[in-house]
């Protein structure tokens, strides 16, 4: 069809929508923010884990412990989800699998999300399940 | 160049994969990275869980504390440990990378070292003071 253009002539006008960094740098600055977040998710799960669920409830309620468990679920989720966009595309390469495959991720990680803030607000605000 | 000569567009030769890399440090940590990420993937999964069952009450977060308490579910956190740990440090070596730095062989071989040897040192010191403290 136009098998005589240069690859330059094909691809101008085509171009950068200055969009294509976006996650290249939110896959890092999530990385920085989850060095910090991840290593309290460690000191705090060594808490957790000689405690019932009347003192898990107590912990999840102190405000530090619930804005940093949903700063850590959000930005986790936010950070897999680029990940797992990558390698979708990197292995998938039949059209529709790969776009079920990333819609599926993508849902997954808004899911995580979602549940995991609203849980941690839950028991935050009213103790429980009460 | 133009089309009018040479190989197609589809039979351009392809980046070198797998089977035809010779195995070495550097190449296993890139891998352990990935495989770790999704690892990591499902932790969060399971994190979340955690959240909704502690908020759906004393019954529900019991049984989230039997299926974690299991043998597969503290191999899972141990793994998960792991995985959080080395992510952690491989990741620290990404961002240097990506500010340039070390990238010379003998730099990459040892920052891959100290990335798999913080990973196995910090989940054992997790997992002792773990068992230390009452918590498995």
């Amino acid at each position: 069809m136009s098998g005589y253009r240069t690859p330059l002539g094909r691809a101008r006008g085509l171009g950068s929508a200055k969009h294509g960094v976006g996650h290249f740098i939110g896959q890092r600055v999530s990385a920085v923010a989850l060095i910090f977040l991840v290593l309290w998710a460690v000191d705090s799960a060594l808490a957790l884990a000689h405690t019932d669920y009347e003192n898990a409830v107590l912990w999840l309620r102190s405000p530090w412990n619930a804005i940093l468990a949903s700063l850590l679920i959000a930005t986790a989720s936010f950070h897999m989800n680029i990940g797992m966009r990558v390698i979708i595309e990197d292995y998938i390469h039949k059209p529709p699998t790969k776009a079920a495959l990333l819609i599926l991720n993508l849902f997954v990680a808004v899911l995580v999300t979602a549940a995991g803030v609203f849980s941690i607000l839950k028991v935050a605000l009213s103790g429980g399940a009460y | 160049m133009t089309d009018a000569k040479g190989a197609r567009p589809g039979a351009r030769p392809l980046s070198p994969h797998l089977q035809v890399w010779r195995w070495h440090l550097t190449l296993a940590c890139s891998i352990l990275h990935r495989a770790t990420g999704v690892f990591l993937y499902l932790g969060a999964i399971v994190g979340a869980t955690w959240a909704f069952s502690l908020a759906s009450g004393p019954d529900a977060y019991g049984l989230f504390l039997v299926i974690i308490g299991s043998l597969i579910g503290k191999l899972f956190l141990f793994g998960l440990t792991f995985s959080a740990f080395y992510h952690l440090a491989n990741g620290i070596r990404h961002l240097a990378w990506d500010m340039g730095e070390g990238f010379e062989p003998k730099v990459a071989d040892a920052t891959a070292a100290a990335a798999l040897a913080f990973g196995a040192a910090a989940t054992l010191a997790v997992w002792v003071i773990a068992a230390l403290t009452g918590g498995l």
